[in-house]
């Protein structure tokens, strides 16, 4: 038995002179400190790493059998939409790995949605992890590239006419603009060549760029160590031994800890898939079970679910602007509405880093920021009305004060002081 | 290298000098690599143009075919159609089709070579969505009772009359573009190509 145990040391030991095996074990697991107090609100990282892995595998499997081919085939169907049609027919378990590729990309947004909220409760943007942040945002931008090139490959309506207004929206950028959407799209309107490289992006080059960006995010937070609930730094306060007092080793603790969470959220998920795979046409949208028309756009489209709040930005700014079109401010404002998010550690001037010691105005910030994000993604999947216009208009206002008030409202804002070592809660 | 140790100025420009050239050639192989994703021959050879039937087109109807991909949409406009358009003249942003939307033969009250036949492109100016046909005017259109007649578009709402011109205070910024056209006989028109051989 022992020399069982001794050839396996031998073994690692041989590996370890050759690659920091067990040290990069240590450093990022097994003498990881975390701190002591995360809550419910810190499963959210590790699932989005568990969704990225499904959403990789799964892929894999479907690129297997998917044709990015616009082409009609003998029946008259385009061959890419036949493809995913034969995938869930034909394929074994192709229902399945689809259904579990496209929950995924729901329930990617949906645990991206409330890992980002958890940086706004306890500001994990602040110092010293401004660039964890940054690396966040890159990782959400790519993902929203990565979701939309992924949503016109099935070739349904939605995904035909989808492509053609965000790829339309480019041509709104004065002088270029126009050539731009020509580059993004290969030809004069979406077609072939725009379903090619949009499976081009999809299954490589914005993959490579999410897992580096993922393993910069990582790092970044690996060597700066984790924000908690209390916001306050357990670095500041080291045993004899040089680690922190309220700090416990990532593995087994949270590790364990993920696993309750994984065990719960896959629960989920498995309803989903197994029982509602459309999502009650949010996750995937019921005119997508038609095949692209180029003639005809179908009486009502919207962008999926967790494109909307910012599609409702988009809607909301019907007038020009300094001699530019209403088309083009739309454009900017949708996408300040994601970019105004990078600035985050750079506006926040309170004294303190988590809602728990912030006063009553960032609490208040806060809230109007979440009601109003979510009536924006409300609005974007309803058809425009002038009364709904109004409203989008007075949230996106919400929206954007949120940020660019916030250097003001945080710095006068009542804080509490902030304790000395985390809280038990 | 610290600050008190020499420099050899000559070995310095020699490095400013390869990484410059180095640079240029590495921008100069990215040209191939971008101009590789514009339209392809084939692309560009794709837009030929197309010839319709229009003898069964009865006053009032539309019919829609393919060009380049897009919709082209013909309509045989009646005479209260027709007589719309006088109505609908200040209510459009571009009432005298000042914006190069249509050929030059084309740029005229009806945006059309004969008065009754208008050949659009039925994709909307905004986001490039296919508007909706609402040809019927009144209540009856479903949109209001003082409709004229036209289009609206179903993604962000511009509505556009029978000469394809774009109501005021619209997301969409111009009128419906007029393709290049021609009438091979009273019955034929091809679209995609006009006298000039455009």
């Amino acid at each position: 038995m022992s020399t069982m145990t001794d050839k396996l040391q031998g073994l690692l030991d041989w590996v370890d002179e050759r690659f920091p095996l067990t040290a990069n074990w240590k450093a990022h697991l097994a003498e990881y400190y975390a701190p002591k107090n995360f809550n419910f609100w810190y499963f959210f990282g590790s699932l989005a790493l568990l969704v990225l892995v499904n959403q990789i595998i799964t892929g894999i499997l479907l690129t297997m059998h998917y044709k990015p081919d616009a082409s009609l085939n003998g029946s008259g169907v385009p061959v890419a939409f036949a493809s995913v049609e034969y995938i869930m027919r034909d394929v074994p378990w192709g229902w399945l790995i689809r259904y579990m590729h496209s929950t995924g990309a729901s329930a990617f947004f949906i645990v991206v949605y409330l890992h980002m909220f958890r940086g706004l409760l306890y500001g994990s943007h602040r110092k010293p992890r401004e660039l964890i942040w940054i690396f966040g945002m890159l990782i959400f931008l790519m993902l929203m590239a990565e979701a939309f090139f992924g949503y016109l490959l099935p070739w349904g309506q939605m995904s035909f006419w989808g492509a053609q207004v965000i790829v339309n929206m480019f041509s709104a950028i004065p002088f270029i603009g126009p050539d731009l959407s020509l580059w993004l799209r290969g030809d004069f309107v979406v077609g072939d060549a725009t379903l090619n490289r949009f499976f081009a992006f999809h299954v490589i080059a914005v993959p490579l760029v999410l897992v580096g960006l993922v393993a910069a995010h990582i790092l970044a937070l690996h060597e700066v160590g984790s924000n908690n609930p209390d916001g306050v730094e357990i670095k500041k306060h080291k045993d004899a031994n040089g680690i922190p007092l309220d700090g416990i080793p990532f593995h087994p603790y949270y590790t364990v800890k993920d696993i309750v969470g994984v065990v719960v959220f896959l629960m989920v998920c498995s309803v989903v898939i197994f029982f509602m795979p459309e999502g009650g046409g949010y996750f995937l949208e019921y005119n997508n079970f038609i095949p692209a028309n180029p003639l005809q756009t179908p009486q009502h489209i919207a962008p999926v679910w967790y494109f909307t709040p910012y599609y409702s930005v988009l809607r909301s700014i019907t007038y020009p602007l300094f001699g530019l079109e209403a088309k083009f401010w739309g454009v900017i404002g949708m996408g300040a509405a994601v970019v105004i998010f990078f600035l985050l550690p750079w506006l926040d001037r309170s004294p303190v880093k988590s809602i728990r010691y912030k006063g009553p105005i960032y609490k208040t910030a806060l809230t109007l920021f979440v009601i109003s994000f979510a009536i924006l993604g409300y609005l974007g999947v309803l058809p425009p009305t002038p009364g709904r216009t109004l409203v989008a208009q007075i949230c996106s206002l919400i929206y954007f004060a949120f940020f660019i008030l916030m250097p003001v409202y945080s710095k006068m804002d009542k804080c509490k002081p902030e304790p000395e070592r985390v809280t038990g809660k | 290298m610290g600050s008190d140790e020499k420099v050899d100025c000559g070995r310095r420009r020699l490095i400013v000098a390869t990484a410059a050239v180095g640079g240029v050639a590495g921008v100069v192989t990215v040209v191939p690599l971008v101009a590789s994703m514009m339209p392809s021959e084939r692309a560009k050879a794709a837009g030929a143009p197309v010839e319709v039937d229009i003898s069964k087109l009865a006053p009032g109807q539309m019919m829609t075919v393919e060009w380049r991909g897009k919709p082209v949409w013909i309509i045989n406009r009646s005479k209260e159609m027709l007589a719309s358009l006088k109505k609908t003249d200040d209510q459009v942003s571009d009432p005298k089709s000042e914006k190069p939307m249509q050929p030059e033969y084309c740029k005229n009250e009806a945006r059309s070579i004969k008065p009754e036949i208008f050949v659009a492109v039925g994709i909307c100016t905004h986001l490039g969505c296919s508007p909706t046909e609402k040809l019927a005017s009144g209540a009856e259109s479903g949109i209001a009772a003082d409709w004229p007649g036209g289009f609206i578009c179903p993604c962000h709402g511009s509505t556009f009359d029978l000469a394809g011109r774009v109501y005021k205070s619209k997301p969409a910024p111009d009128n419906l573009e007029v393709p290049p056209y021609m009438f091979l006989s009273d019955a034929k028109i091809v679209i995609g190509e006009d006298k000039k051989g455009a």
